[in-house]
């Protein structure tokens, strides 16, 4: 028996969220993002939230949705600034908002690190450049790297395409973007996907996740059926 | 008297921003793995032959990106770093974001192509902030573009809009990388910038001597 949580309701995903959390939100534009347990976290009502994600929310819905709701205190992105990310753009220039840019490369292998267990990292990605000020910087083999430290997540919410009953996931195309790095560098990890399969269906050759990074499922064809 | 092989091509018209992406496709080695900036650069895709066997990198995840989709192709689940939807090509290959950054950090890409605001006589680039005091800072993938592939092709205007040269001696706006661009596509010259300056490889609508009179940075003529 897996220890992975089933779960055809979203709130339940989410209810373990606390205020003050650091929460890595997947995505890459709408490929991947993981609306429904967004949308579940603005119900759910935690405050104070520190997001992490490669944007800062398109529109009224999803990710603008919760910064809209007052819920979060910063924001750690790569491009927060998007023709549509007004939400964001009026929080922050009010300076309700708390911004860290960190390009987007940085981000992920800044993840990757903390779910890899590697205490910081030098990378070339940024030197010279105004995202590298106060940060320890050193020459290797010729090459000038950044010090760059680990952002471990309290929570992940992602999305997938398919998980068994063990927690693997797959994803599909480039909807796989941030997932599976976010899933292995969060206390917990939810995710949302599109349907669940038994034990056994999905190849392990293929298996992109596997279930020890999965801590939450949220089944959407559950909640579907019984919608209707 | 000494040789050179830059060509002044002054009997027409600066290059169209097509013909710039023409060019850079005709330089791009067949065979090559390139990734595409968004904007200008995703031009280039549109001048490269089928046969040439080069595979285009999007770093949201994907090796081997095709064209934009249409109609019935468009799947939300496929799109490429300017979120616009694509197609595969046969043998394209997925991959998560940490693996895509990483195989352009690690030098594995061959070739990118990226817009800019100014590029410096020795290769610094700024293309992510204007540094504006209400400019929300917005950097994506550029910084890591900007150091990862072998080959940094820079594609632009040669001035800005106000009339300012974007090719200069050292960058104003807040840089992208240092010393990170190889080439300058522009529509009035192909410039190679590095450590030793500027050589002028090519010139469309003007030669080297006027171009000169037009620049703050000293231009060398390509070596016979």
């Amino acid at each position: 028996m897996s220890r992975t949580a089933f779960h055809d309701d979203a709130d339940a995903a989410v209810a373990g969220v606390r205020d003050g959390d650091t929460v890595l939100v997947g995505g890459f534009g709408m490929a991947g993002m993981p609306v429904t347990l967004i949308d579940a976290l603005i119900r759910h009502g935690a405050a104070d939230l520190t997001v992490v994600s490669n944007n800062a929310g398109n529109g009224d819905t999803g990710l603008a949705a919760l910064l809209k709701a007052g819920r979060v205190r910063k924001v750690v992105c790569s491009f927060p600034r998007q023709s549509d990310s007004y939400v964001f753009d009026e929080l922050y220039r009010s300076g309700a908002l708390e911004l860290e840019v960190v390009p987007q490369g940085n981000l992920a292998e800044r993840m990757r690190a903390a779910g890899a267990g590697i205490g910081a990292f030098f990378s070339p990605t940024g030197v010279g450049t105004p995202l590298a000020e106060g940060k320890e910087t050193r020459t290797i083999d010729g090459r000038d790297y950044v010090l760059e430290l680990p952002i471990k997540g309290d929570v992940a919410l992602i999305a997938a395409h398919r998980a068994d009953r063990t927690g693997n996931l797959v994803y599909r195309k480039t909807a796989r973007n941030f997932g599976p790095v976010m899933a292995t560098a969060a206390a917990s990890t939810i995710v949302e996907v599109r349907a669940v399969v038994e034990t056994g269906a999905l190849d392990p050759e293929n298996v992109v996740t596997p279930g020890i990074y999965v801590d939450h499922v949220l089944d959407l064809a559950a909640i579907r059926e019984a919608v209707a | 008297m000494t040789t050179t092989s830059t060509i002044e091509h002054t009997d027409r018209e600066p290059l169209s921003k097509h013909e710039i992406a023409a060019i850079i496709a005709r330089d791009i080695p067949s065979g090559s793995y390139v990734n595409l900036g968004i904007g200008q650069p995703t031009l280039v895709a549109d001048h490269l032959d089928a046969d040439s066997g080069v595979v285009l990198h999007t770093e949201n995840g994907m090796l081997g990106m095709g064209r934009a989709a249409e109609g019935d192709e468009i799947d939300p689940d496929l799109t490429n770093a300017g979120k616009v939807p694509v197609v595969e090509t046969p043998g394209c290959s997925y991959f998560h974001h940490a693996d895509s950054f990483a195989m352009m950090r690690g030098g594995h890409l061959d070739v990118c192509v990226l817009g800019a605001f100014q590029v410096s006589e020795h290769g610094d680039l700024a293309n992510w902030h204007t540094g504006a005091p209400d400019a929300i800072p917005a950097v994506g993938g550029a910084m890591d573009l900007a150091i990862g592939a072998k080959d940094v092709l820079v594609m632009m205007t040669l001035f800005a809009k106000d009339g300012s040269s974007k090719l200069v001696p050292s960058c104003t706006y807040p840089l992208t990388g240092v010393g990170c661009v190889s080439r300058v596509y522009t529509d009035l010259a192909l410039f190679e910038v590095g450590p030793d300056g500027v050589t002028v490889l090519e010139t469309w609508s003007l030669t080297v001597d006027e171009l000169a009179e037009r620049l703050d940075v000293p231009l060398r003529r390509a070596k016979g």
